[in-house]
């Protein structure tokens, strides 16, 4: 087990060494001159450009500024925003605000969707089923910030529940709402993979054998069923994360979230190489570190499964 | 004979009303929903069942056994439901009881032992769990330690010897045999007055077979649990049980005392069982000394009446002459010293064929015998060329086959086809008939659209089918049907070889002895040569001229078929022998 964690973590890293050069060349690559962009209408004198320049290495060519860049990482320092504070800084702001978001949608995502999905399962054909099906196609076909939008507006604005917009130090409860939308985005593939599986399950020999040992239904579901089902839907959670990261940059966007998503579409924006990069690099580290868990947690699920060796 | 009236005599006092049955089946109507309407799978079935006794529910595939058995413990698959009728439980309606009452019966009064070991426990939990589960939900034993120690024993008493360490492992690290086992010990748990086992072993080779289904007899004996076993093979079943139910689509045909309904079936359907089952063909033949000795015994009887009935002693009498008549034919394949080591990671090598020799007289056929790994699959696989072998030598029609390459293995191939097991799994779904059997002829550019058409209800004709069958596809047909179809293709190219891989053990008894029928009448027209592999002697004897019993990647013994079944010399081939069921009934001659 040690070592299949191990071989996993070391091969996490041409993945890092490959994502973070594509991304520090195509931040490079994007036109326009950042720090020229960075007085906007103004015309800094031509001295502050070069000293500038010089600060943030934009003066040398680009594979000296990735390796610089990449130099700097190993040894801790992520650089400087162009606004003049440490990445590392911003990353702490930012980071717990987006995982807590995330974490919440996870959470709602997984109890909605494996619930309801369950219980159309269990019941296919029925009404319940029927409708699930409609609810969640028509919240697959609604774009997320449609969605977002509506929400605000009639759990914020019309009945008032919760605040449209994030508080500073985006508290918990101002993250409910846009945890929800977030949720939203996967929470239909969910109810319709669970729900698949389940039949599917329910169906399995095993499963009629457990009643003929007689145990009663309500022990067959959630040890002889569930778990089972639960298998492909975890697998699905982890591959799926990446939609969660891109989904949580538009939320964050339209609460107003204090977030990684915000934080980074800005610094896109701007053209902030090391910011950008650290950001991403960070992201991918997390997506890697969750498929790996993921997969760990496949093993507990999946005795047959096993990383020995 | 005394035995079996005393039998009925019992019966008949017992029917008298001194005892009530502890199963009592009446009038019993079981229909699925369909598209088309209400589907009859069990149509008026009754059966009585007294304590104590042991009784076989036989029929082929859709014959409504299965469904009758699940119906006792209401767990009817998708749309099924009772529609009419009754299933008494010491005077209990079952079809009548709630659910509750149903939890409280299944386990505790009706044990259930299911057909696949390897699809019926649960992949994710372990088998110690599955089992003390049944326990705890039976209420037999409280407290954990009680659990476990009631689950060990359960177990030990199912044969698992050392069930204290094996309760922690899953079940993908048990064999199908040892799964089987733990399936009987569960259905056993909370020691039920009733057992159903739905064809307990048909998916276990045949000497773990008889090991399992010994035990499980001295089991229930010893416990006096009464019986109710469901399988196709008719000599299993009279073998197994005093009491026989012949069911055929959703109906009881015959039913009684077992030695008498092999000795003297009534029914046209139980007839044509008789004269079908291989186990008791072999056996009869065996019993009666020759072949055409079984032959001339069976013209009085009943099976023989029956007139279209597929006799497989007929079938074998047949082959017998027309080997008898062939003068000493030149080998069509011979083998030297073939060995397959297969590489497996972390664990070195394993080597699946050993050093196996043999030789196939054009125009006969082989029987390659024996268990599932074997390696008898793979000696196939070899002489097809589809897998190379590690060292060795296969001669085919005087060419080294390790030599042949290219167009001239091209060109070999056509002249060596295979038939496969599954008949479901080896016709492409998406192809009609008539396009699955000329692929061959379109890949060896044999003739023109016409003429190949021509060829194909040719190989319809000869293979007996409608040549109305050639636009249909696959789902569209019957098992049989399509292993005829399977054979068709086979022979599409006029190969003179044909490797038969299993090709009979997916079926019922009867297409069975049809497929086997027909294989037979090809031979004699065509002067086929064919590699049988199976695991089943008691097909073996109807079919092959020489037997090579293939035992861990070697062939232990090799003979003809006569002196094989008697006088094995070996004991792992006595062990098989064995192993066919039907050994113990005294057939009518």
């Amino acid at each position: 087990m040690a070592g299949y964690i191990l071989r996993r973590l070391l091969q996490a890293i041409p993945v890092l060494l490959g994502t973070t050069f594509l991304i520090y060349f195509m931040v490079f690559a994007m036109p326009g001159d950042p720090i020229v962009a960075l007085f906007g209408d103004k015309t800094p004198p031509p001295q502050v450009i070069e000293a500038l320049r010089e600060r943030y290495n934009l003066d040398k060519p680009f594979i000296v500024q990735y390796l610089i860049f990449l130099g700097n990482i190993f040894t801790g320092d992520l650089g400087v925003s162009f606004s003049g504070q440490p990445v590392s800084e911003i990353l702490m702001d930012t980071f717990p605000v987006t995982l807590r978001l995330a974490a919440m949608a996870v959470f709602f995502e997984m109890v909605a969707g494996i619930s309801i999905g369950l219980v159309s399962g269990l019941r296919k054909g029925g009404i319940f089923d029927a409708s699930s099906l409609v609810v969640s196609l028509i919240l697959i076909s609604l774009p997320i910030f449609v969605l977002a939008f509506v929400m605000q507006w009639f759990f914020g604005i019309y009945l008032g529940w919760f605040r449209t917009t994030v508080g500073p130090g985006a508290p918990t409860q101002d993250l409910i709402l846009p945890a929800i939308v977030l949720a939203t985005i996967s929470f239909a593939q969910i109810v319709r993979l669970t729900r698949a599986s389940v039949i599917d399950t329910d169906g399995q020999d095993f499963v009629r054998t457990a009643a003929s040992k007689g145990l009663s239904r309500g022990r067959i579901v959630p040890v002889h069923i569930l778990r089972n089902s639960l298998i492909p839907v975890v697998t699905y959670l982890a591959v799926d994360f990446g939609t969660l990261m891109v989904g949580a940059t538009v939320t964050e966007g339209i609460f107003n979230v204090p977030g990684v998503g915000r934080t980074l579409y800005q610094a896109i924006i701007r053209g902030e190489g090391p910011t950008v990069v650290s950001f991403v690099t960070i992201m991918v580290l997390i997506y890697l570190v969750v498929n790996l868990l993921v997969d760990l947690l496949y093993a507990v699920l999946d005795p047959r499964i096993r990383y020995a060796k | 004979m005394s035995e079996t009236s005393n039998g009925s005599n019992v019966q008949t006092e017992r029917a008298a009303g001194a005892e009530r049955p502890l199963l009592e089946i009446k009038d019993l109507q079981v229909g699925f929903n369909t598209q088309d309407g209400l589907v009859k799978a069990v149509d008026g079935v009754n059966i009585t069942l007294y304590r104590g006794q042991s009784l076989a529910i036989v029929g082929e595939s859709g014959s409504g056994k299965s469904t009758t058995a699940h119906a006792i413990i209401n767990l009817l698959p998708g749309t099924g439901h009772v529609s009419g009728g009754q299933i008494l439980l010491d005077g209990q309606d079952l079809t009548k009881a709630s659910k509750k009452d149903m939890e409280v019966v299944r386990g505790r009064k009706i044990g259930f032992v299911p057909q696949d070991p390897m699809s019926n426990l649960n992949p994710v939990w372990s088998i110690g769990f599955q089992v003390e589960e049944a326990i705890k939900a039976n209420g037999i034993a409280t407290g954990r330690k009680e659990v476990k120690a009631r689950a060990v024993q359960v177990l030990k008493q199912a044969g698992l010897g050392d069930a204290d360490r094996r309760m922690r492992q899953f079940p993908h690290q048990f064999s199908g045999g040892m799964r089987q086992r733990v399936l009987i010990g569960m259905g056993l748990a909370a020691n039920p007055q009733l057992l159903i086992a739905d064809e307990p072993t048909s998916a276990l080779d045949v000497t773990v077979q008889r090991v399992i289904l010994d035990h499980l007899e001295s089991l229930t004996r010893e416990l006096g649990t009464t019986l109710l076993f469901i399988t196709h093979d008719l000599g299993l079943a009279a073998e197994r049980a005093e009491q026989l139910v012949v069911m055929y689509k959703g109906r009881v045909v015959e039913s009684g005392p077992s030695v008498e309904i092999l000795q003297n079936p009534q029914h046209p359907y139980t007839q044509r069982l008789v004269a079908a089952a291989p186990s008791l063909a072999s056996r009869r033949i065996q019993a009666t000394g020759s072949i055409s000795a079984a032959e001339s015994s069976m013209a009085d009887d009943a099976a023989h009446a029956a007139g279209d009935a597929i006799d497989l002693i007929a079938t074998a009498e047949a082959r017998a002459e027309a080997l008898a008549a062939a003068p000493e034919a030149a080998p069509a394949i011979v083998v030297e010293d073939l060995t397959k080591v297969f590489k497996i990671r972390g664990s070195g090598d394993f080597t699946a064929v050993d050093k196996v020799s043999f030789q196939i007289p054009k125009g006969t056929t082989m029987a390659l015998v024996g268990e599932s790994g074997s390696g008898k699959s793979t000696v196939a696989k070899m002489l097809l060329k589809l897998e190379d072998a590690t060292s060795g030598k296969i001669v085919v029609g005087g060419k080294d086959l390790a030599s042949v390459t290219g167009k001239e293995l091209f060109n070999l191939r056509s002249r060596m086809q295979p038939v496969f097991q599954d008949p479901y799994g080896s016709l492409n779904p998406l192809r009609n008939i008539g396009n699955t059997i000329a692929e061959p002829l379109f890949t060896h550019k044999v003739g023109n659209n016409a003429s190949r058409r021509e060829r194909v209800y040719e190989l319809l004709d000869q293979v007996s089918l409608p040549r109305t069958l050639i636009s249909r596809y696959p789902n569209e047909l019957s098992g049989g049907q399509r292993q005829r179809i399977a054979i068709a293709r086979a022979l599409a190219l006029k190969p003179e070889i044909v490797v038969l891989d299993e090709a009979v053990s997916a079926l019922d008894v009867l297409v069975q002895a049809q497929i086997l029928r027909l294989l037979a009448d090809l031979q004699a027209e065509l002067g086929l040569t064919y590699l049988f592999i199976t695991h089943d002697l008691a097909v073996v004897r109807v079919i092959a001229d020489h037997v090579c019993v293939m035992q861990k990647g070697r062939i232990v013994e090799a003979a003809t078929t006569d002196s094989v079944f008697d006088s094995p010399q070996e004991q792992y081939t006595k062990d098989l022998l064995a192993a066919i069921p039907g050994a113990s009934i005294e057939l009518g001659a």
